[in-house]
C-alpha cells in the first residue's frame, strides 16, 4: 500500500519550515525522528489536565495519570510482543537500559574469567558499559569481526562462543551503516552455550517488526525518541525470570516494598527497576507515538523506507566521487557515504546550507570507523515522512558538492 | 602594511557581497582555504594540534623582523578557510598588535550564524592559540 505522504507530513509540524531560505529536508532520522502532533498534544494535555505523581496518590488526577502511564507500558508490551507488561521497564533511553543490565545482571552474574561478546558494529553505548564491567570483574570482552561490506562474520562469532560466554550484547541494526544483524541465528547460537542475549534495538525498533518472544532475546533496549516519541525516555525489556533474579538498579522511592533502617525489601518487577518519580508526561505521550506507528502499520512503514533507500542508492551511486560505506544486503533505511577528496564535516555543512539535515562524523562508533579506515562518514537516514523528491534534492546537492573535487 | 582593522574592514566588505546566501558563503570560505601556503607534513604533530576543534587544525608560528608569521593546515576545507581568514588578519603583525586585536569582523559578518556554535568554539580556540604565540614572542622580544 502506498502511503498518503501528504497526510503523514501534515501530522509533523516541524517539517513545515525553511532553513536559510530553503525548505527543510530532514534526513537525520537515525539520530532522532520528528514528533507527530498527537505526541505534542499528549504532552501538553498531560500537563494541562492530569499532572500528578503516579501509583500512590489518593486522588483523581493521580488515578488518571497512573492509568495512562500503565497504558503505555501495555502498548509497549504489545509493540514488541512481550508476554506481560511487567517485563517492560522505563528508562532514560537505550544507553541507560544497557547500563542497567550491566549494573545489575552484570554485577550478579558476571565474574572473573567470564566473557562478554559484542560486535565491531556497536555504538559506544554498547561497548563502554561492558568495558567498565569487565574491568571491575576481571572478565573479558570479545568482539565479533565484520567483513568489508559491514556484516558480522558469523563463523567467527561461533568461534568466540564457549562455556565462558555469559552475555552476547549486539546491535540489531547498525546506526552507522544500517546493517541488520542475523539476530535469530545469534540468539540461537548464544543460547546453546548458555549465554544470555541483549539486543540494542535503538535503530531496529522503528523499522522492523519485532517480536521478542519469537526472537527469544533475553533483553531488548531501545529509545522512544527514535520512534516518533519524546526524548529522555527508553525501554528495557527483559524476561521475567531474569529480571526477578537481578538485583535492583538504583535505590529510592517506588522500587521498595518496605524500608526500615535495618533492611529494605524490594518491590516487584518492573517497579524494582524504576526508582524515583519517572518521566510520567513523556511515557504517557509515547503511547501516541506507538498509536501513530500502529495506525500506519509497521509493514507499510518498512515498505516505504525500503523504497526510499533503494531509490537513494540508485541516485547517489551514479554520482562521480560518491563512495558508499557499508553495503550489507539487509539494511534499515540508513545510507552512509563519503565523497572522494572531501571531509565528511565539509559535506555535511554544505548540505546544511542547502537546507538538508544529515549527520557527519563517527556516529559514536569509533572502533567501527577505525576498522573501516575512516575518520567518519556522511549519513542520510530516512523515515516514514521522507519523499523521493527530497532524495532528488539530496542527490542534486551531493552531486554539486562532489564536483568540487571530482571533475 | 595594512593594520589589523583595515584588513578586517576589507573582509567585511567581501562578505557583504555574499549577502545572506548561506550556501555561497560556505563555498567562499572553503575556497579561501585553498589559499593557505603549503604546510610541512612533519609539522603535523600532536603538539601543534589546536585543542577544542572538532576537526583537526595544526598551527605553527615563527618570527620575522619582529612580526609573527603563522602557518596552518586542517583536515577539513571549511576549517582551512576559517584559519586562513585569521592568518590574513593576524599574520605578519607585531605581537603587540595581535594581543591588542579586537576581532570585530567575526561579529560583523555573522560568523557565529554561518558556522554554528560547535565550530565557533573551535574558532575561539584558534584565536586563543594565535594570541598565545604572540604572547610568547612578545616575552622573547622584551627579554
Amino acid at each position: 500500500m502506498a502511503l498518503d505522504l501528504d497526510h503523514i507530513r501534515s501530522l509533523f509540524p516541524v517539517l513545515h519550515q525553511e532553513v536559510y531560505g530553503k525548505p527543510l529536508i530532514y534526513l537525520d532520522n537515525a539520530a532522532t525522528t520528528q514528533k507527530p502532533q498527537a505526541v505534542l498534544d499528549a504532552i501538553s494535555n498531560y500537563y494541562e489536565k492530569d499532572n500528578s505523581n503516579i501509583h500512590r496518590g489518593a486522588h483523581a488526577l493521580a488515578d488518571r495519570a497512573t492509568a495512562y502511564f500503565e497504558e503505555t507500558r501495555e502498548a509497549v508490551k504489545d509493540f514488541i510482543g512481550a508476554r506481560e507488561s511487567a517485563e517492560i521497564i522505563f528508562t532514560k533511553g537505550t544507553t541507560e537500559s544497557i547500563n542497567l543490565v550491566a549494573a545489575t545482571f552484570g554485577r550478579k552474574f558476571i565474574g572473573k574469567g567470564d566473557e562478554i561478546i559484542i560486535s565491531t558494529l556497536e555504538h559506544h553505548s554498547n561497548i563502554v558499559p561492558w568495558q567498565m564491567l569487565c574491568e571491575e570483574k576481571e572478565a573479558t570482552l570479545k568482539v565479533i569481526p565484520i567483513s568489508e561490506s559491514g556484516e558480522i562474520i558469523f563463523e567467527e562469532f561461533e568461534k568466540l562462543l564457549s562455556a565462558k560466554t555469559k552475555l552476547v550484547s549486539v546491535v540489531h541494526a547498525s546506526n552507522a551503516l544500517g546493517t541488520i544483524n542475523p539476530v535469530e541465528r545469534i540468539i540461537e547460537a548464544a543460547h546453546k552455550v548458555g549465554a544470555k542475549v541483549l539486543l540494542d534495538g535503538a535503530q531496529s525498533t522503528s523499522h522492523l517488526d519485532i517480536d521478542v518472544q519469537k526472537l527469544d532475546c533475553d533483553f531488548l533496549a531501545f529509545s522512544a525518541h527514535k520512534l516518533y516519541g519524546p526524548t529522555g525516555l527508553g525501554v528495557l525489556y527483559g524476561k521475567r525470570e531474569i529480571l526477578e533474579a537481578m538485583p535492583p538498579f538504583q535505590g529510592g522511592g517506588e522500587m521498595i516494598k518496605e524500608v526500615t533502617f535495618e533492611k529494605t525489601t524490594y518491590n516487584e518487577i518492573p517497579f524494582k527497576f524504576e526508582a524515583g518519580t519517572p518521566n510520567i508526561g513523556d511515557v504517557i505521550a509515547f503511547k501516541a507515538a506507538l498509536d501513530f506507528i500502529n495506525e500506519i502499520g509497521k509493514e507499510n512503514i518498512k515498505a516505504h523506507e525500503d523504497e526510499l533507500i533503494a531509490y537513494a542508492q540508485e541516485k547517489l551511486s551514479a554520482i562521480k566521487g560518491f563512495v558508499p560505506v557499508g553495503t550489507a544486503k539487509d539494511r534499515v533505511s540508513v545510507i552512509s557515504f563519503g565523497i572522494n577528496g572531501m571531509h565528511p564535516f565539509d559535506v555535511g555543512m554544505m548540505l546544511d546550507s542547502k537546507g538538508i539535515a544529515v549527520r557527519t562524523g563517527h556516529h559514536c562508533t569509533q572502533p567501527l570507523m577505525k576498522r573501516l579506515g575512516l575518520e567518519g562518514t556522511v549519513r542520510a537516514s530516512f523515515s516514514v515522512y521522507n519523499t523521493k523528491e527530497e532524495i532528488d534534492t539530496l542527490a542534486e546537492g551531493v552531486e554539486k558538492i562532489a564536483r568540487i573535487k571530482n571533475k | 602594511m595594512s593594520s589589523i582593522q583595515e584588513i578586517q574592514d576589507e573582509i567585511v566588505s567581501e562578505f557583504e557581497i555574499l549577502g545572506d546566501d548561506k550556501e555561497s558563503t560556505i563555498y567562499y570560505i572553503m575556497e579561501l582555504g585553498g589559499g593557505l601556503s603549503e604546510f610541512p607534513e612533519e609539522s603535523k604533530v600532536e603538539q601543534n594540534i589546536i585543542k577544542g576543534c572538532q576537526s583537526k587544525v595544526w598551527l605553527t608560528a615563527s618570527e620575522e623582523n619582529g612580526k609573527v608569521q603563522f602557518q596552518a593546515d586542517s583536515n577539513t576545507d571549511i576549517t582551512k578557510g576559517l584559519i586562513s581568514l585569521l592568518i590574513r588578519v593576524l599574520g605578519n603583525q607585531t605581537p603587540e598588535a595581535i594581543l591588542n586585536a579586537d576581532l570585530n569582523f567575526l561579529q560583523k559578518i555573522g560568523m557565529g550564524n554561518i558556522i554554528g556554535s560547535q565550530r565557533s568554539n573551535g574558532l575561539v580556540s584558534m584565536i586563543q592559540q594565535m594570541k598565545r604565540y604572540a604572547l610568547a614572542y612578545q616575552a622573547k622580544q622584551n627579554a
